[in-house]
């Protein structure tokens, strides 16, 4: 049963929406036990919001039949604010920190009857693309079919959530270089991360301004398109939204794609991939031709080979700088006042910060530093021109472009033990291009390989989101 | 590009990070390859290439300037132990 579906079922009371919550946040509970998928379960705020929807369909309140999400638990990202829900981005020098307002996103889907579950887990502030950079004294999210290996990340925890729940659930998740769509591709769901700025930021704990985007996680192309028809929009409290005319992303679905024009990245296919991931997302590519799609090489040099260099030192040169405001005194974690201010907060951020946060602090630091500005930088924010310019005219030819979402099947922690930073960073290859250029993309499963879950990216020109919704749709079975 | 002990320790005090013996001797040389790794930057031509700090062009977004709802001053303090007499107690400063 989709999301849609079991709105109306509960609209017309034939579920009742308390004993359906409590049973979730029990199924929650028990799945966090083995995965740890969630922060903070917020079992009071979800009882309580199941609470007024019952009243209100027992009082035959009128709003109620509008309300898209009508009942359906909605997870959050850790780095996303809910009133009153400890939210830590997955850091401990935000523990204890319970937000005294709701991100926009967050008030929007509570406006339409969504039911906040809780606090997904996820890299400290997003710093990682395989959910192991969690914060000092966080659990690693595992991946959902096979504990011992990855779930990606950033968004970790939303993408195993989303393929563990056998209840009607979305996810909120949020991507800086990649953090939707390579947990989308490891936990087999779909993810969606839109254009730059189509998704207000406001409440969002940020990691890189010019990157960061907030999008929706899910188990069917419906579901995914439901969350983001109702997050998207202009938001006055976000200088950064985009105020352009919002789709009906629902609408686009299951009418086929027939005459678009497809751009498959010759350099995503060259070297690095795992030859399971790369048939994979061949058999994907045969299913867009016999869905009538017309589809054609290009040659896409810049965001594969310098992609990963700019976003590292744009996202760190940004990340350097939003990490200066947490220094334990106006909101989580604090210690004791003793020493002037600077050794004060450097006695908190050193014991708070985990290890990747320091060395992204010490990158940024550095490529922001007088003497190397502008030979990092500045140089950084230069290529960037080029990369988008380059992708602006491959959207001149092509609807949509396509690429396996990470090259590798989901490592074991074992392995990703034995990685130096820089091999880390360099899973993310081939999703930097579309974080770097605000492009929207989205992560569709296309089937599994030795148990594991292989995803394909779909790519589009900035505003595009319902194209790749409507190409997306003609995966899989649309429930 | 040469990273030393000496430069981190410095980028660290700027970024208000103190450091332990043992994260230094684990930092320096992931640093190290990491910054050479982005240096290949320099490889591209940029010559008469504007930097991009968005990636979509971004607009000046004012709002009127009418005065609106903020936070109440216990509200904005409820969230911390240090505050006095209604204000923010810091570290000292001199």
């Amino acid at each position: 049963m989709n999301a849609a579906e079991f709105s109306k079922k509960v609209r017309s009371s034939e579920i009742d929406i308390v004993e359906h919550i409590h049973k979730v946040i029990e199924k929650c509970r028990k799945i966090n036990n083995d995965f740890n998928y969630f922060n903070t379960i917020s079992d009071e705020l979800a009882i309580k919001q199941a609470h007024e929807i019952r009243n209100q369909i027992k009082n035959k309140d009128n709003n109620i039949q509008s309300k898209k999400l009508l009942g359906i638990a909605v997870s959050v990202k850790d780095s996303i604010c809910v009133q009153g829900v400890e939210s830590t981005a997955g850091s401990r020098i935000l523990k204890g920190y319970r937000p005294l307002f709701d991100a926009s996103v967050v008030r929007k889907v509570r406006e339409q009857g969504g039911i906040i579950i809780g606090k997904t887990s996820q890299d400290e502030f997003g710093f990682g693309g395989f959910s192991v950079n969690v914060g000092v004294g966080f659990k690693t999210p595992k991946n959902p079919f096979d504990p011992e290996r990855s779930c990606g990340g950033s968004s970790g925890g939303a993408g195993g959530i989303v393929q563990k729940a056998d209840f009607p659930h979305i996810a909120l998740g949020e991507s800086t270089g990649g953090s939707i769509a390579a947990p989308a591709s490891f936990c087999g769901v779909f993810g969606l991360c839109p254009t730059y700025g189509r998704v207000s930021r406001y409440g969002l704990i940020d990691f890189g301004n010019s990157l960061d985007k907030i999008g929706s996680m899910g188990k069917t192309v419906d579901d995914t398109a439901l969350l983001l028809d109702v997050i998207a929009g202009h938001d006055a409290l976000d200088s950064t939204s985009l105020n352009a005319p919002k789709e009906d992303y629902g609408s686009r679905l299951g009418k086929g794609a027939g005459r678009m024009k497809i751009g498959i990245i010759k350099e995503a296919f060259e070297e690095g991939n795992d030859p399971e991931v790369e048939s994979k997302v061949n058999e994907g590519i045969e299913k867009l031709k016999e869905n009538g799609m017309e589809c054609e090489e290009i040659s896409l040099k810049l965001p594969i080979r310098y992609g990963l260099s700019v976003y590292y030192m744009i996202a760190t040169s940004e990340a350097s700088t939003n990490l200066a405001k947490y220094c334990g005194m106006r909101y989580g974690a604090a210690e004791k006042l003793e020493g002037n201010f600077n050794e004060y907060f450097s006695k908190v951020r050193s014991h708070n910060l985990g290890d990747e946060a320091k060395r992204r602090i010490i990158i940024g630091t550095f490529a922001r530093m007088s003497g190397f500005r502008d030979a990092y930088y500045i140089k950084a924010a230069k290529v960037r021109t080029l990369i988008i310019q380059e992708y602006r005219k491959a959207f001149k030819k092509f609807d949509a472009l396509v690429s396996p979402s990470v090259p590798i099947l989901p490592p074991k922690f074992s392995d990703i033990e034995k990685l130096t930073p820089l091999q880390n960073y360099m899973a993310d290859i081939l999703l930097v291009g579309p974080n770097i250029a605000g492009l929207p993309h989205l992560n569709v499963p296309v089937g599994f390989e030795k148990g594991l879950p292989v995803g394909m990216l779909l790519t589009g020109d900035h505003l595009q989101e319902g194209k790749l919704l409507q190409i997306g749709s003609i995966f899989g079975e649309r429930k | 590009m040469d990273i030393s002990t000496k430069t981190i320790e410095h980028v660290a005090e700027i970024a208000r990070l103190r450091l332990t013996e043992k994260e230094k001797e684990k930092f320096v040389p992931q640093l190290k390859e990491a910054l050479e790794f982005f240096s290949k930057l320099s490889e591209v031509n940029t010559d008469n290439v504007k930097p991009s700090f968005h990636p979509v062009e971004i607009k000046n977004a004012m709002r009127d300037d009418i005065e609106g709802k903020c936070l109440a001053q216990d509200e904005a303090l409820s969230l911390t132990e240090h505050k006095k007499d209604g204000y923010f107690k810091g570290p000292r400063v001199i």
